[in-house]
């Protein structure tokens, strides 16, 4: 077992979680909003802030999707150790960690259903590097506009219409996080 | 200092986890109702366990909280429960909204305007605000699917059939972002139109197990008629005490023959105004001896 795999989980759980926690909360209220999330540290490739999301909101319960260059062996056993979450398949996911590419096409992810919008799965997009440019988002937790540099529109637009279904995306690039939840309209720049 | 004995925040981490993972669903889906696992807590059902576990799922060391039963923060539920975030998370607390970076609230919006940085954490009795029209749960999901929300409408215009007016005046229901009519705690209606603000509103339903949220700046629209349009409602008196004309105010009953006062309902805007030199009809007359 590889050294790494015992490494990089809180070292307070409480507190640290805590404050990832309102760090997510406040990308996902605040669509557009970048915020530092800091804490947990997992095998590359997975970035520090996809690593203190999963160790924040996975545990047993969570089925995790690893698409693409993120199924290695390295991050399915430091997920094993510090979160304990079953490694699933697409249609299973819950949670979802991949490089944008890695998890496309995104309607093969479960969207909820009428009853229960909230049976869906959230998406951790890694990304070289965030800014707010690019696309213009607007909808709630936007006062007139924001503007977040997406790897697509045409994804998040026909996931738009699935309202109140669909899946809820964070991106993840270093320590930095953003997020765009369902409910977001958004226009190519 | 928090007490050792607990973990921080009172809940372990696998329940904050299950709470946190359906804040965020409710942020995603303004207005829709996500069940959670509500766990048993150290209070009765009906005394906020719902916002309590809401809140403490939300905590980080940093804050300071700030916890209103009616507008008071004087009464025994919000003494309380300030206590028992003292004692298991160790926060600072404060009884002054513009201090505060989460407040927990009984029935009540403060009056000063919220900012950004606050988080609104309301305790909720009875979530869904179709339920005293249909009891069966299979039933209101299906509605809240397919948005049918005649039957409110309906409710509202037998209200105006029966009283000439729409008689609720609280709970009055909401539709957020167009989508899900939403029950928005037992607030006085006069509460509705500050529903929109910059911060993030969270509400909590222990008994019920749901979990619901509006983002910032989300579109929440009071149900109305065109010909019978909402009205913010509150008693036609200024404060008794600081003597403001714009507030909530309670109504007390002073003795025996039927006198009366009313006071603002938010004690700390109220405190503040007459430390500002307000005054009301029934205020100590100090400065005028001096």
């Amino acid at each position: 077992m590889p050294q790494d795999t015992l490494t990089g989980g809180f070292t307070e759980a409480p507190q640290q979680s805590a404050r990832a926690f309102r760090s997510l909360m406040n990308a996902l209220a605040r669509p557009g909003t970048i915020e530092e999330i800091t804490g947990g540290t997992g095998p590359a490739p997975l970035s520090a802030a996809a690593a203190t999301t999963l160790l924040t909101l996975c545990d047993g319960e969570m089925p995790i999707h690893l698409a693409g260059g993120h199924d290695t062996d390295a991050i399915r056993q430091w997920i094993a150790f510090h979160i304990g979450a079953p490694i699933c398949a697409r249609n299973q996911a819950m949670f979802a960690v991949g490089t944008w590419q890695a998890l496309t096409p995104i309607t093969d992810f479960p969207i909820g259903t009428p009853e229960y919008p909230d049976r869906s799965t959230t998406l951790i997009v890694e990304m070289d590097t965030l800014s707010n440019t690019g696309a213009t988002l607007t909808g709630p937790g936007i006062l007139t506009t924001a503007q977040l540099s997406l790897p697509e529109t045409a994804a998040f637009q026909q996931n738009r219409l699935l309202f109140p279904m669909g899946v809820d995306c964070y991106f993840t690039a270093g320590t930095r996080i953003a997020a765009l939840p369902r409910s977001t309209k958004v226009e190519a720049h | 200092m928090s007490d050792p004995a607990y973990n921080f925040a009172y809940l372990d981490e696998q329940t904050k986890r299950m709470i946190r993972r359906a804040i965020l669903k409710g942020i995603a889906i303004p207005g829709y109702q996500v069940p959670f696992a509500s766990r048993e807590m150290p209070m009765p059902y009906g005394w906020g366990t719902g916002g309590v576990q809401v809140s403490a799922a939300c905590l980080v060391p940093e804050d300071t909280m700030k916890v209103i039963d009616q507008g008071a923060d004087d009464t025994t539920n919000a003494v309380s429960i300030r206590k028992f975030f003292e004692n298991t998370a160790g926060v600072a607390t404060t009884e002054k909204t513009r201090e505060a970076t989460v407040i927990q609230t009984r029935h009540r919006i403060p009056e000063e305007p919220l900012t950004e940085d606050q988080i609104l954490v309301y305790q909720v009795p009875i979530p869904e605000p179709l339920r005293f029209l249909e009891p069966r749960e299979t039933e209101t999901r299906k509605m809240h699917a397919l948005e049918e929300y005649g039957l409110m409408h309906v409710k509202l215009y037998e209200d105006i059939a029966q009283h000439g007016n729409i008689a609720t005046a609280y709970a009055y229901p909401v539709q957020v972002e167009g989508r899900y009519v939403m029950d928005p705690s037992p607030i006085p209606k006069f509460d509705n139109p500050k529903l929109e603000m910059a911060a993030i509103q969270l509400f909590g339903a222990g008994r019920e197990q749901r979990i619901y949220a509006i983002p910032p700046y989300s579109k929440v629209v009071s149900l109305d008629f065109e010909d019978y349009p909402f009205e913010a409602s509150k008693a036609d008196h200024p404060c008794d005490l600081c003597g403001a004309e714009h507030t909530y105010l309670d109504e007390v009953i002073i003795d025996d023959a039927g006198g009366r006062m009313f006071v603002c309902s938010d004690t700390d805007y109220c405190g503040e105004r007459q430390a500002d030199g307000h005054r009301g009809r029934l205020s100590p007359k100090l400065e005028a001896a001096q």
